[in-house]
């Protein structure tokens, strides 16, 4: 309730104890590659979505990790899963399945559902 | 670590204080908002101790919260500073005692910048007396006045009619210590313990019997930082800071809130209530709030004062909790009574009661 003209805005410290890590954990149980991302950023250079949008899957991948889901819930959907970020991951990342086992954790989880 | 070497260390966190003969100067907000807080300082000082505190009647702000608004010049506050301490030399004193944290900052800042440029003392010579015809010395002895009561606190605990015990249960009462960011964070060695260990409020606390909590944002800001504050846009900005301040401390269940700051005592008591209004969340037990006192009302509270008479029916957040785990006697029919037992209206939906 915005009554005096001003409001609390939240604290953008990251609170592992208080986030869910459902999403990170589903998808690295699928997907363990999930687990090797260094997020040096290669996937998001060479994406062709990311390129037109705001979409980043390096920004998705901190996201998640850290159990930040609501950006990444929302986000996700605009992957065309073409994977080219796979052939430029440097650890060997199945990038391409994080996306869709995410999507699943997502839709799994209630979270944004698609 | 050899013993030299550790008086060394500690010997930069130590502070040294003046036994007497104070030149008192007042806040801008305290006597508003905590009147009691100032009443008590002066009649245990004067009364309770027999010292010697002076005021001079023609003190005036020390336009510190025009100058971390950006409105008043640093030459101007300077010259303020400096006719103070002209009174303080008119009226045979040499020891400054200060009841605001941000006066106190103001005038270490100043002390501090004459030392490393002379030349801006002498500008500041010269203002003041073309403007005034006065001249100052610098004090030789500068405190904040929970300083002294620092000083004091083994004395108040040897007269203590109450202690910081739970009187039901026997276990010391759990404390959350605040102290103003102007005391000690720009210049630590003007205050007791320094910036890393400031000992002021705790040192007091557990001489009364209580329990220091130790939570992750201890040393965070009570969000007040002046512009955040007086320009209204900004301030979601400053009860943002208090509601991390608060949301760190809850899981620790603090019975109150002890600051040396007239600024961070009127924030952390009244964002409350602020913060309860907006998003309807407190942050004491079973949906209460937490209390929060002056070091100065503490001691009152310890002394045996009146609740009433110490002024904490003047906050937003009501101390009664706290005076029943102290075992306090109170009417709470002499609340909204004036000295001379005349009612004045009681005010409605008070936090606590």
């Amino acid at each position: 309730m915005n009554r005096f003209g001003y409001s609390l805005s939240k604290a953008r410290v990251i609170d592992y104890d208080a986030n869910n890590h459902a999403v990170a954990e589903y998808i690295a149980e699928k997907e363990p590659s999930f687990r090797l991302c260094i997020a040096c950023g290669g996937c998001a250079a060479t994406c062709t979505t990311g390129n037109f949008t705001e979409f980043s899957l390096r920004e998705i991948n901190i996201l998640i990790h850290r159990g930040e889901n609501r950006k990444p819930g929302s986000d996700i959907r605009k992957c065309m899963l073409c994977g080219k970020c796979i052939l430029v991951c440097p650890r060997g990342v199945n990038t391409r399945n994080v996306v869709i086992t995410a999507r699943e954790a997502f839709k799994k989880f209630g979270i944004n559902a698609l | 670590m050899e013993n030299e070497g550790k008086k060394r260390v500690w010997s930069e966190y130590q502070k040294e204080i003046a036994d007497d003969h104070f030149f008192y100067v007042r806040s801008c907000i305290r006597q508003s908002f905590f009147p009691g807080s100032e009443q008590f300082f002066l009649d245990f000082m004067r009364n309770g101790l027999g010292k010697d505190v002076f005021e001079n009647p023609s003190h005036t702000t020390c336009t510190g919260i025009g100058y971390h608004g950006d409105i008043v010049p640093i030459e101007t506050i300077m010259t303020v500073v400096a006719r103070h301490f002209a009174l303080m030399k008119e009226s045979g004193y040499k020891n400054i005692a200060i009841s605001c944290v941000t006066s106190f900052g103001i005038y270490t800042e100043i002390l501090e910048t004459w030392k490393h440029f002379p030349e801006q003392l002498e500008r500041t010579r010269e203002f003041l007396f073309k403007a005034t015809g006065r001249e100052f010395d610098v004090p030789e002895n500068m405190a904040h006045t929970s300083d002294i009561i620092y000083k004091f606190r083994d004395e108040i605990a040897s007269r203590a009619k109450y202690r910081l015990i739970n009187h039901q249960t026997g276990e010391p009462l759990k404390v959350v210590e605040h102290i103003g960011c102007h005391y000690s964070k720009m210049f630590p060695k003007h205050g007791v313990g320094g910036a890393e260990f400031p000992r002021v409020l705790s040192g007091m606390a557990e001489a009364w019997g209580g329990e220091i909590i130790d939570y992750p944002e201890r040393r965070h800001c009570c969000g007040f930082g002046f512009r955040q504050y007086l320009v209204q846009a900004n301030r979601g900005y400053s009860v943002s800071n208090t509601a991390k301040k608060f949301a760190s401390m809850e899981p620790y269940k603090p019975d109150f809130i002890l600051t040396n700051c007239p600024g961070c005592n009127m924030f952390m008591d009244k964002w409350q209530y602020t913060i309860r209004e907006m998003e309807g969340v407190t942050f004491g037990p079973s949906g209460d709030s937490i209390p929060v006192l002056t070091y100065e009302e503490l001691a009152g509270l310890v002394l045996g004062y009146n609740p009433w008479n110490l002024g904490l029916q003047y906050h937003m957040v009501q101390s009664e909790p706290l005076l029943r785990k102290m075992g306090v006697e109170f009417d709470p029919e002499d609340k909204y009574k004036t000295k001379d037992g005349v009612q004045m209206p009681i005010p409605r939906n008070l936090i606590n009661c």
